[in-house]
């Protein structure tokens, strides 16, 4: 490693270095490079089975990767389990939503800002009481306040997505991985979630990293677009480099891909 | 040498039994996802039915005959119990099912007692397999050797009839998922029914087949239950011939056991299965169980709110109610509700760790029983002080749970399920063998409370205070965040840990408290008894702390203590009856089948039905099955998507 690079690994909010994952002989991820700065939002994108997936849980600790190196504000955090990796200031948002089915929208706020403060083991006090304002905050922040009584299993898909950004933030996190942030909503509710993710990274200086299938979404929020085919990252620039990159237009269409017709169609519109 | 392989011989003679019976409860749960306790009972039905055809039809024919009929019997009517107990009960939570099939069970027993009675049977001999053949001097019974042969052709036709047939890939298929079976226009219901007739015939042929070696007895069904689970584990859940790998291995080291470690016979079993999956956790063949993604999850749980002021002018009305019971009832009556009160904490543990933790444990009568011989064996070698006893049994028991915790914890679903009844059942067969020390069946007797409580009014309010003081202890830890941890480790683990919770640590935790307040009533249950036997920590008795948790409502808070107190007082009142287990098994049925949510929770639909409510999962049809069935359960692997 040359003395650039580490200076860029320290002044990087997120630096990724050679990351590579096989499963037995498949390659699911190879050699790897980005860097996220402060207040990037950052797009990820390439077809079903590029490795987005495989690259994002190897970012937070669900998979440890074969070779390479992750770094989080220059502290190296390769291979950390998850929650080791959340403490350090990454939040996440899951593809399929992982929210607590038993609880209130506001208890599963509750529930982060209670780990938030490392009050997890505390057998005293009645959680519904703790940390209520800065949950109500919160959902504030996402535009959840009035549903904040109801029982999370009643919830809409989209109102799910969004408690579960909420739930992101509770740890004031530096860096935010949001895994198909709109997959499975309607267009205007994907346009709406991304808006508000895009206000508040703004506000809070925040750096977001995300995976996206719909064109609209990446080119109108994304800052900066890396695009992984078969594992391999095969472009990395901004919206207009990678509207007009041969290669990845290659991808998706000559890749016969499902969605590349629209979202061809769609970028021209 | 000839010694030798005459034992390994009796070995594998003793292994078609149980693969039989084993491979049956293997079946039926890959496909139906139903824990099948009445499995056991399928196995005696087989040999009872076996014994009354052998007396009518004569010969080898007649025999042999009799062996498939038992089959063709015991299959029909485990269609009758899919039918008429299972079919109502699919759509309930997970797990529901078992309590009907622990109803079927105590139907069955008193069924069996009517038709045959109590007395014992000795199988009649298989004609032309009476002798011995002498095995380099050493004699080898012919039907032995019968066994051997036949067992592998089983085992070939039903490796057959799943790998290359098209039921066998039907059966395949909804192993893996049946939502998917179900859209490709199978009927499901014929294909849960078939499968239990081929399993409960399995197991009516395994009861049927072992008759010239075991006869029959009303004890088969309990006795049986534990080593076909052991089997099916090490084996591999869903693999046949894992199971009959597992079923030879158990039956041999069982042989040999019998005459090189004779104290020890009833351990090893467990011991085994033990280290089999601190190596391999699935099991021989089996593969890792993707846990709550065929499971059926069912509705979720609603949020719980902390006891409001009439609940606790409720709760707190019948305490000063129950303090007042000296006063105004009978001694009996003391004596019931002291019973009541112990199986109330029991139960309430149990729910702590099953319906908050989705930890479903099928051997916490390990650590009731546990605490009681922990304070009894003080009182008895150490002469310890009843107080001293006291506080010494829920560390013990809490001790065995910490261990038993971090060997299970690493297995999810059925698997940590299995594992907990197999460690359980490792410390029964240690009290139960262990005569110097333990007593052995014999017990511990003389086991009183210190003088200050010895009159039976003061022991009485000790334990309203001990126990009621764990149940409430429970209750408000529930509502603390570490109760709130737990549900969300259940409810989420890919979310919990993304948000810095240690589930697995939270978990076990929860499992070690669990495990210390079933010791403290296991302790209070010693010293108002004044002895303890080795079937406090049985099975039967692990059972039936699962069962009232069910009865009463998993998803509901209260659910334990309701379910215990009201089968307790059931249980008291219908014992007074020669055939009461066949009115508590149909009671019980009838329960699961009116009330699919369990006593507090059908309750409490009940009620909303009645006076309705805005935030019912139901009545809003707002609730995704998407979002629902997206739970991931406990240590399940499905964290973090696919990609």
């Amino acid at each position: 490693m040359n003395g650039e690079v580490a200076t860029d690994i320290s002044n990087a909010v997120l630096a990724v270095q050679g990351l590579s994952k096989s499963f037995g002989g498949i390659h699911a991820v190879t050699d790897v490079h980005f860097q996220i700065a402060k207040g990037e939002l950052l797009a990820m994108i390439g077809p079903n089975g590029a490795g987005k997936t495989t690259c994002f849980n190897m970012l937070m600790g669900q998979l440890s990767p074969t070779n390479g190196s992750v770094f989080l504000m220059g502290e190296n955090i390769t291979g950390m389990k998850p929650r080791k990796v959340w403490r350090k200031g990454v939040g996440r948002t899951f593809q399929i939503t992982g929210t607590y089915q038993s609880m209130t929208v506001i208890e599963n706020i509750q529930m982060a800002l209670i780990s938030h403060h490392r009050k997890l083991y505390s057998i005293r006090p009645y959680a519904t009481r703790l940390y209520r304002e800065e949950a109500m905050s919160l959902l504030e922040l996402v535009g959840m306040a009035e549903q904040a009584e109801r029982a999370c299993a009643i919830l809409a898909y989209g109102d799910l997505k969004r408690l579960e950004l909420a739930i992101a933030l509770c740890h004031q996190p530096q860096l935010l991985l949001m895994d198909e942030p709109t997959a499975g909503m309607a267009p205007r509710e994907r346009i709406a979630l991304m808006q508000l993710t895009a206000d508040i990274v703004q506000e809070k200086n925040l750096s977001v990293l995300f995976t996206e299938h719909d064109m609209d979404v990446v080119f109108a929020h994304a800052h900066r677009v890396m695009v992984l085919n078969r594992g391999q990252l095969i472009a990395n620039g901004s919206v207009e480099q990678i509207r007009h990159d041969a290669t990845v237009r290659e991808v998706y269409l000559g890749g016969g891909s499902v969605f590349a017709d629209e979202t061809v169609g769609d970028v021209r519109a | 040498m000839g010694l030798f392989i005459a034992q390994l011989l009796t070995g594998l003679a003793n292994a078609a039994t149980l693969f039989l019976v084993a491979s049956g409860l293997s079946l039926i749960f890959g496909v139906t996802r139903i824990v099948n306790f009445a499995h056991g009972s399928f196995y005696m039905l087989g040999a009872f039915a076996g014994y009354s055809l052998m007396q009518v039809l004569p010969g080898a024919i007649g025999f042999w005959a009799s062996v498939l009929l038992s089959g063709l019997i015991v299959g029909v009517i485990g269609v009758i119990v899919e039918i008429l107990v299972l079919r109502p009960v699919y759509k309930a939570p997970e797990l529901f099912q078992l309590v009907a099939t622990f109803g079927v069970i105590l139907v069955i027993q008193d069924l069996a007692l009517m038709i045959w009675g109590a007395e014992d049977l000795l199988g009649p001999r298989a004609p032309g397999l009476k002798g011995v053949v002498r095995i380099m001097g050493e004699p080898v019974p012919k039907y032995d050797l019968a066994l051997i042969a036949i067992t592998p052709f089983v085992l070939f036709g039903l490796w057959y009839l799943i790998t290359r047939t098209r039921v066998g890939v039907l059966v395949r298929a909804a192993t893996q998922d049946r939502e998917m079976v179900a859209a490709l226009g199978v009927n499901q219901s014929w294909l849960f029914t078939g499968v239990f007739f081929l399993g409960a015939a399995l197991a009516g042929l395994g009861g049927a087949i072992q008759l010239p070696k075991g006869g029959a007895d009303l004890l088969m069904d309990f006795n049986i239950l534990a080593a076909i689970f052991v089997v099916v584990v090490i084996g591999g859940m869903g693999s046949l011939p894992g199971a009959y790998i597992a079923a030879v291995l158990i039956s041999v080291l069982n042989v040999f056991g019998v005459s090189y470690l004779p104290q020890s016979t009833l351990v090893l079993m467990f011991v085994v299965m033990a280290v089999v999956l601190t190596i391999r956790p699935y099991g021989l063949l089996g593969r890792e169980e993707v846990v709550g993604e065929h499971g059926q999850v069912g509705e979720p749980e609603r949020p719980i709110k902390p006891a409001g002021t009439k609940a606790r002018l409720l709760v707190g009305a019948l305490l000063i109610a129950l303090l007042a019971l000296p006063a105004v009832g009978s001694h009996f009556l003391v004596i019931l509700a002291t019973d009541i009160i112990i199986f109330c904490l029991f139960a309430a543990s149990l729910h702590f760790l099953l319906g908050l933790g989705g930890l479903v444990s099928f051997g916490h009568a390990a650590y009731f029983g546990g605490g009681a011989y922990v304070a009894g064996l003080l009182v008895t070698h150490a002469h310890a002080p009843m107080e001293l006893a006291f506080l010494l049994a829920p560390v013990g028991a809490g001790l065995a749970a910490v261990i038993v915790g971090w060997l299970c914890l690493r297995l999810t679903g059925v698997y940590f399920a299995m594992l907990t009844l197999a460690l359980a059942q490792l410390l029964w067969s240690l009290v139960f063998q262990w005569d110097e020390f333990t007593g052995g069946d014999d017990g511990l007797v003389d086991i009183w409370p210190a003088s200050w409580l010895s009159e039976s009014n003061s022991y009485f309010y000790f334990t309203v205070i001990v126990g009621v003081g764990g149940i409430i202890l429970l209750r408000h830890i529930a509502h603390s965040p570490f109760g709130y941890a737990l549900r969300a480790s259940r409810d989420s683990q890919r979310q919990a840990e993304a948000t810095g919770i240690n589930t697995k640590r939270v978990q076990w935790m929860a499992f070690t408290l669990a495990g210390a307040l079933a010791g403290v009533s296991g302790a209070l249950f010693v010293f108002s008894k004044g002895s303890v036997f080795p079937n406090e920590l049985e099975i039967a008795k692990s059972f039936d702390a699962l069962i009232v948790v069910f009865l009463g409502g998993v998803k509901t808070l209260s659910g334990g203590v309701v379910g215990a107190a009201s089968l307790e007082l059931v249980k008291d009142y219908l014992t007074r009856f020669e055939y009461w287990r066949l009115t508590l098994g149909l009671l019980i049925i009838v329960v699961v089948i009116l009330a699919p949510h369990g006593i507090v929770g059908s309750l409490r639909k009940l009620y909303d039905k009645v006076f309705g409510s805005n935030d019912d999962p139901d009545s809003t049809g707002l609730n995704t099955p998407g979002t629902t069935q997206s739970r991931d359960m406990p240590g399940g692997v499905s964290g973090g998507g696919v990609s």
